[in-house]
């Protein structure tokens, strides 16, 4: 309860701060307006038009809300002004690519568990990868895939693929190496065979692993694909509506994208949490 | 056709070889862990090389890697002046600025519980959000160069920066913070020498995940408008020239960036926390 409050605390001081930037950073228009139809403006008639312009260079939180609530659920689904529509879009391939990159992270993690010559010449790699701004190469990617032909869904689901792929790999790797010699032992008594080994035990004790590396593979799966849709002129997708709004000076509908770019990846990351929490409970290991 | 041969040989062959290294008993050698990813990623190269010519791969799919070292050799100058603007002056200016000032405001949040409680909660929630969208409202605050390539940096390492450095300032028990009351110690004693050489590790944590997403964040916000040099830029425009030699050499300098400078601040790690189990041995 007292979390709950402080959290609030926190929201509203940042809320109030924005309001107040907002006045702030949209004077210098509000002035010209001002002297250039010769009145003198008010400190409240100031506010006042500081928090309605049409393109601040800061728009005020409500201005925001209106137009992710307009363009939301005023707008019919297919419009193209709709961000559902334009979110489904980035969605689609976040989730396509997603699932293709820790479906790829897993098989290979099971692959460099059991064969020692490819743990050692992929995962240095693999983890060096890690420290290579990987994203650099998206706008090629849907570049050289679009001289070939191959255009839309695809090259960003395979963005978002490559940016989840390395960190499911590592954590599974970890995740799977996480029973100690104790539990391995046993199994051995027990004459488990090694298919046995690997379905009741290694496999069960990495699911914590999974998740906790599929957080942060579909929140980098969900960057990549915004960032793959920058380059080329798209026309569809968050990213685009982002690119779109900074070409033409609409502060508005950029910030309204990236709000909705921010509330769909803390939900996939929330239904992700909570995909763990019931499956850690009913395989026993949280309470 | 032969060369297609030549390339499936040498991958049998180096894989033969890569296999039979760590089934050897030497496996735990130093030499033999080098050694293996070493002959891993030079076929890959010699595999890439030999595919592109053998299948005459046009250059605008993908370029030979022997075609990008010679780009790379013959434009230093440009890739030299774009490291510069977009690693020095974008990257570690806004590396320094955002790390520095998230440490500052951790120490501060730790004094006040309150803050702590509630600041928390909502760094971890941004942390996992796509920070990058920002790039292009920044770019329209601050201009075209590197100062709106600096703010995106800042307040893309800024919580990770802040949430790790909090849970490290947590990181000491009830046990060592006793003894320091026992000593009479300050805040500022128990601060400076118990507090922060224990959030030491929580603190380079955060220091090295800043460094990678310091650099995609200066790439990425050159993306979206910037002066006629950076790496960001000359990705962008050499895509749309389909000049990928130039786009892969770029790419070869941001990953030996990114991986220098991650080694760099996790070599300064391993001399601060030397102490560390994860260090020893």
């Amino acid at each position: 309860m007292r979390k709950l409050f402080a959290i609030c605390t926190v929201v509203l001081v940042i809320v109030a701060l924005w309001y107040a930037a907002a006045v702030k950073m949209n004077a210098k228009w509000a002035y010209d307006q001002a002297a250039r139809a010769k009145v003198e403006l008010s400190f409240s008639e100031l506010v006042k038009d500081t928090w309605s312009q049409e393109r601040p260079v800061l728009p005020a939180p409500h201005q925001v809300v209106k137009e992710l609530w307009g363009t939301t659920v005023m707008k019919k689904v297919t419009s193209k002004r709709s961000l559902i529509f334009h979110g489904w879009i980035t969605l689609e391939a976040t989730l396509l690519g997603f699932a293709v990159g820790t479906l790829l992270g897993i098989l290979l993690s099971v692959g460099i568990i059991y064969i020692r010559a490819m743990d050692m010449s992929v995962m240095p790699w693999a983890i060096a990868s890690q420290t290579v701004p990987i994203l650099a190469i998206a706008p090629m990617i849907i570049v050289v895939l679009n001289s070939v032909g191959i255009q839309g869904l695809i090259p960003k689901a395979i963005i978002s693929a490559y940016l989840s792929f390395f960190p499911v790999l590592v954590g599974m790797v970890k995740g799977l190496r996480s029973p100690d010699h104790m539990q391995l032992d046993l199994l051995k008594t027990y004459n488990a065979s090694k298919s046995d080994a690997f379905f009741k035990l290694r496999l069960p004790s990495s699911v914590p692993y999974l998740f906790t590396s599929m957080k942060v593979g579909i929140a980098a799966s969900l960057v990549g694909t915004i960032v793959g849709e920058l380059p080329t002129g798209a026309i569809r997708g968050l990213g685009a509506r982002l690119l779109t709004g900074s070409y033409y000076g609409q502060t508005i509908q950029m910030w309204a994208a990236l709000f909705a770019a921010a509330i769909l990846a803390a939900s996939l990351v929330a239904i992700v949490g909570a995909t763990e929490k019931t499956v850690l409970k009913r395989m026993g290991m949280i309470r | 056709m032969t060369l297609l041969l030549i390339a499936f040989a040498i991958w049998i062959a180096a894989s033969y070889v890569n296999v039979m290294l760590s089934r050897s008993s030497a496996h735990k050698t130093l030499l033999v862990r080098f050694l293996v990813p070493f002959i891993f990623g030079v076929t890959i190269f010699i595999v890439w090389e030999l595919l592109v010519r053998g299948l005459n791969i046009p250059m605008v799919i993908l370029p030979s890697p022997s075609v990008i070292a010679t780009k790379l050799a013959s434009s230093t100058g440009i890739l030299w002046a774009d490291f510069f603007q977009t690693f020095v002056k974008g990257a570690l200016t806004g590396y320094i600025m955002g790390c520095g000032a998230a440490f500052l405001t951790a120490i501060l949040i730790d004094r006040v519980p309150f803050l702590q409680l509630g600041l928390l909660p909502v760094g971890n929630f941004v942390a996992a959000l796509p920070i990058v969208g920002i790039a292009p409202i920044l770019v329209m605050w601050f201009g075209f160069d590197w100062q709106s390539k600096a703010a995106v940096v800042v307040i893309m390492v800024f919580f990770p920066m802040l949430v790790n450095t909090v849970q490290g300032l947590s990181a000491t028990d009830h046990m060592q913070r006793d003894l320091m009351k026992t000593y009479a110690a300050s805040y500022r004693d128990t601060l400076v020498k118990l507090r922060l050489p224990a959030a030491m590790p929580f603190i380079f944590n955060g220091l090295k995940i800043s460094t990678t997403s310091a650099l995609i964040g200066a790439i990425v916000a050159e993306f979206f408008g910037s002066p006629i040099v950076g790496m960001g830029f000359r990705i962008s425009t050499e895509v749309g020239k389909l000049g990928l030699d130039m786009v892969w050499a770029e790419i070869t300098v941001a990953a030996i960036a990114g991986s220098v400078f991650y080694g760099a601040v996790a070599a300064i790690e391993k001399g601060v926390t030397f102490w560390h189990p994860s260090q020893r041995g």
